[in-house]
């Protein structure tokens, strides 16, 4: 038998248990490997119900040079989390056993039916992408040890794939990957039985934190390209005039002025499309000039007149007002578990509350940007959007062309958060194209076009009731929300939520109370509504994490020890059969990502230990926690803050510990946990959209702050579960933000007594 | 007619002089990693050196720019080993790395000015670029290390 050479003892035990008299029977020593082979796919996920699914298929991703250089496809946009260009790659190369200094990384264009899903959202990159791309790392080492035994004329049990090279082990001899990389790309993808993925053991970045960004070197030296950053021959620049409200259109206008701007070629209108425009452009007045500063100038002398059709009426103040008086009322039912009239009607106290979150704007760095063109009847498209393969069929659908005649190159995203998703901005580019004859066009949104013309994080009202018996146990929660859908971009507008916003932090709610009741309040979208970083949980996670604390107060009880009371002891809890909307568990099954109790209960316990929970602080210092699930991930946030007289309030210190299963690439972890104190930071501080005659009345940095270095969080400590390769890997890019406003709010609440119920809390606490 | 120095090179300009200097070096010269933000200085992407100062390009007319010397990101250091790029490797400051650019020449005009700064001194130097994905922690930790090796 040649796999005792092979194989580390350790897999062998392993075999014996498994069979290996199986194993022998079905012959030879490749399918004696298979055999005592891990299942390429040791867990369902949600993959396999996403448009397009995964392609493991090195013949797709992997290439191979004569020199050796090993050339991985990054098929997903990359945003920032590193995911796309980096964590995938790695975990390629860790397969292959590549030297990563010999590695390569190159961007696809759009295009799912090649390369499976490319729909950079949710959280999903990795959770849906390790295990396609180690069996693709793996399979591509397997062929490169088929094509060394066959050049050697050996078996290929007896060769192994190490640091790049394959080896002969019963005679030593060496073969680099480039040498036989011709041979072995030549050979039929083996079934994903017939390969063996590597233990964990052997890993050589998976789990490390050892490979620094992909594009790290040229971002330092400006060389790395945005979609704002294209340039191409004979490039024209455009700018819009959009309708300042959604739905309206241009009335009339004259460029006169505009024409005679230096630089100015063209004016062209572009029209509205009426409600559900999914990613449809707004329309309005386009200024082609021959630089970007032209068709600004041009852009400002243009005289419009819109009208502004029916969301005109659209006011944020009175639309809280509405809000709020749906909650106040008995709304659809969401999730029921026991009879909460009862025991809120039997219950020795009733604690109530409301709070209020306003709209978000992403505010990416990198406003919206892309360029289009068509050359030899193919149109070629360049945008930093998180969704390459639906853009590309969007962009087509918009040009009356079919996909395949569209090439869909993805950029850099200089930040998407959401915002990205949507490619209205390729749309517009690909349609000025089209009216400039298939020129080069590149369409440029300044700030106040991202600020004032963008799909906002919904505004949402949560009321609480929760029934306390007796003996101050908690034993009803009723819990109503209204916020305008997402979904209203889809279909004519539902008024209600979707199973994917319902399970994002409310219906998933995980507490240990007998008597649960979610109901919706009706909430019908003036103004596109688009999801944010962490979406529904943010506002969900801040009013459910504030309204614990304001329990365990009224309770005089440890805000830390009441969450955990609240949770309960570890268990399943499965809200399935008590939803009237089929249960969205991030689109995962359930099986493979159950809502853990445990895992919530130790991420808490683990973040409050690290930042010392219940030492004592000098006056004005507070601590508050917060621990929520989403993207099926475990994350608590510990805040430490500091109040002064005046009410100013500072951060020394933010403790946060995240369970996302196995974690591929912690360095990367660690970068997105910080960034989300950052970000949790702005929107709890600042965050705030406001809408005036449907005019959203902000623009750009001076009324949507951002929080700067002088009041970020001094130093967040991210504390990481670690979880071995068979505990499924969940998301990372989203879960982070959730839990740090809710355990800002309570930490101030512990430093000075004042509750916020409503958002943001601004500068000073009131 | 304008004459300037943009990364050693001489350079003449013969456009609208109120186009700004940021719109200028990416449209005219192709000197992308100055980055556009938000056009009026409230957000340090376009950060680049006139004759050794930091400023905010997108600020800056060109009628103003006439015998004076830019730097920009890509003029910084010509194999991009400044100790403020170096600090920026090593200890993975980017995500999206968008601000970056700006970051970077914001850090290093203050360690030219200020070779050794307090920890305020490079909040406060620092606190004009803005970072949406909220890179701070490593920013102020990346300048302090630079500073440490210049």
């Amino acid at each position: 038998m040649t796999h005792h050479r092979t194989q580390a003892a350790p897999v062998i035990l392993n075999v014996s248990r498994r069979g290996l008299i199986k194993g022998m029977a079905a012959g030879g020593g490749l399918v004696l490997a298979a055999q005592f082979a891990r299942p390429a796919r040791a867990y369902p996920t949600g993959a396999d119900a996403m448009p397009n699914k995964t392609v493991s298929d090195p013949h797709v991703f992997v290439q191979i040079a004569r020199n050796g250089i090993v050339t991985i496809v990054a098929a997903r946009a990359e945003m920032g989390t590193g995911a796309a260009r980096t964590t995938l790659p790695l975990i390629v190369a860790d397969e292959l056993d590549a030297d990563w200094s010999k590695v390569r990384v190159v961007q696809s264009l759009g295009d799912e039916k090649k390369y499976g899903n490319q729909d950079t959202d949710g959280s999903r990159s990795v959770r849906h992408f390790i295990q396609p791309m180690r069996l693709c790392g793996a399979s591509a080492r397997t062929m490169l040890e088929q094509a060394a035994a066959k050049r050697w004329g050996v078996n290929a049990a007896e060769c192994v794939a190490q640091n790049h090279e394959i080896v002969h082990k019963p005679s030593g001899r060496k073969l680099g990957y480039g040498d036989v990389a011709e041979d072995a790309a030549k050979l039929p993808t083996p079934a994903a039985s017939r390969v063996k993925l590597k233990e964990q053991s052997a890993f050589r970045y998976m789990g490390k934190g050892n490979v620094p960004l992909v594009d790290l070197f040229d971002i330092t030296v400006g060389a790395a390209t945005y979609g704002q950053d294209v340039r191409l021959n004979d490039m024209k620049y455009a700018v819009i005039a959009r309708p300042p409200v959604v739905g309206g259109k241009v009335a009339s206008f004259d460029a006169t002025e505009t024409m005679k701007v230096a630089g100015v070629e063209k004016v062209v209108t572009l029209d509205p499309t009426p409600a559900p425009a999914k990613f449809a452009p707004l329309g309005g007045v386009a200024v082609i000039a021959k630089n970007t500063w032209a068709a600004l100038k041009g852009r400002d002398a243009l005289k419009i007149t819109w009208d502004d059709g029916p969301n005109r009426s659209y006011d944020s103040a009175a639309y809280k007002a509405m809000l709020e008086a749906n909650v106040r009322k008995p709304g659809k039912m969401e999730r029921n578990q026991g009879d909460v009239e009862k025991a809120l009607a039997s219950a020795a106290k009733v604690v109530t509350a409301e709070y209020y979150g306003p709209h978000l704007h992403h505010a990416t760095m990198e406003p919206p940007a892309a360029t289009a063109r068509m050359l030899d009847g193919k149109w070629d498209v360049w945008a930093p959007v998180q969704s390459p393969g639906g853009t590309r069929d969007d962009v087509a659908a918009a040009l009356g062309v079919k996909p395949e005649d569209v090439n869909l190159n993805c950029t850099l995203l200089g930040g998407g958060f959401g915002r990205k998703s949507k490619c209205d901005f390729a749309i517009e580019a690909a349609l000025l194209s089209k009216a400039m004859a298939g020129a080069t066009v590149k369409v440029v949104w300044t700030r106040e076009d991202d600020v004032r013309h963008g799909f906002y994080h919904t505004v949402t009202v949560d009321r609480f009731e929760a029934g306390l018996d007796a003996s101050n146990k908690v034993v009803a929660w009723r819990h109503r929300s209204a916020a305008p859908t997402f979904m209203a971009n889809f279909e004519p507008d539902p008024k209600r939520p979707s199973g994917i916003e319902l399970g994002m932090g409310w219906v998933d709610t995980p507490f240990n109370i007998p008597n649960i009741r979610m109901e919706s309040g009706e909430a019908p979208a003036q103004i596109r509504v688009g999801w944010f970083r962490s979406v529904n949980n943010v506002m969900h996670a801040w009013s459910v994490q504030s309204f614990i604390a304001e329990l365990a107060a009224q309770l005089g009880r440890d805000q830390k020890d009441f969450l955990l009371e609240m949770i309960g002891p570890g268990r399943i809890v499965d809200p399935r059969k008590q939803v009237s909307t089929a249960f969205w568990d991030y689109g995962e099954p359930f099986e493979t990502y159950p809502i853990d109790t445990g895992r919530l209960r130790k991420v808490a316990e683990l973040a409050a230990e690290r930042a010392g929970w219940g030492r004592t602080l000098p006056k004005g210092h507070g601590l508050g926690i917060a621990a929520h699930r989403s993207f099926v991930s475990y994350i608590a946030t510990v805040v430490e803050v500091v109040v002064d007289d005046k009410g100013s309030y500072t951060i020394p210190r933010v403790d946060t510990a995240i369970d996302c299963g196995f974690c591929v690439n912690p360095e990367r972890v660690r970068s997105q946990i910080e960034g989300a104190s950052v970000m949790g930071l702005t929107l709890a501080r600042y965050g705030e959209i406001t809408v005036k005659n449907g005019r959203v009345e902000q623009g750009n940095f001076d009324d949507v702050p951002i929080v700067r270095i002088d009041e970020s969080p001094k130093e967040t400590r991210v504390h990481i579960v670690e979880h071995g390769i068979n505990v499924p890997a969940s998301g990372v890019g989203e879960p982070g933000v959730p839990p740090f406003a809710p355990a800002l709010c309570n930490a101030i609440f512990a430093a000075t007594g004042k509750r916020i119920r409503k958002l943001p809390i601004g500068e000073k606490i009131a | 007619m304008v004459n300037l120095r943009v990364n050693g090179r001489e350079r003449t300009f013969g456009g609208d002089p109120s186009m700004p200097l940021m719109w200028y070096l990416r449209d005219e010269l192709g000197l992308t990693g100055t980055k556009y933000g938000c056009g009026v200085a409230l957000c340090g992407a376009c950060t680049v050196h006139l004759d050794g100062e930091a400023v905010r390009s997108c600020g800056v007319p060109m009628s103003d720019v006439g015998g004076k010397a830019v730097i920009t990101i890509e003029g910084l250091d010509a194999r991009g080993e400044h100790p403020v790029q170096i600090a920026w490797r090593n200890l993975g400051v980017p995500q999206c790395g968008y601000c970056q650019c700006g970051q970077i020449m914001q850090a290093a005009a203050l360690l030219k000015a200020k070779p050794a700064p307090s920890d305020k001194e490079i909040t406060d130097a620092m606190s004009g670029n803005l970072c949406r994905c909220g890179c701070y922690q490593r920013i102020h930790a990346a300048v302090r290390a630079a500073a440490k090796g210049a």
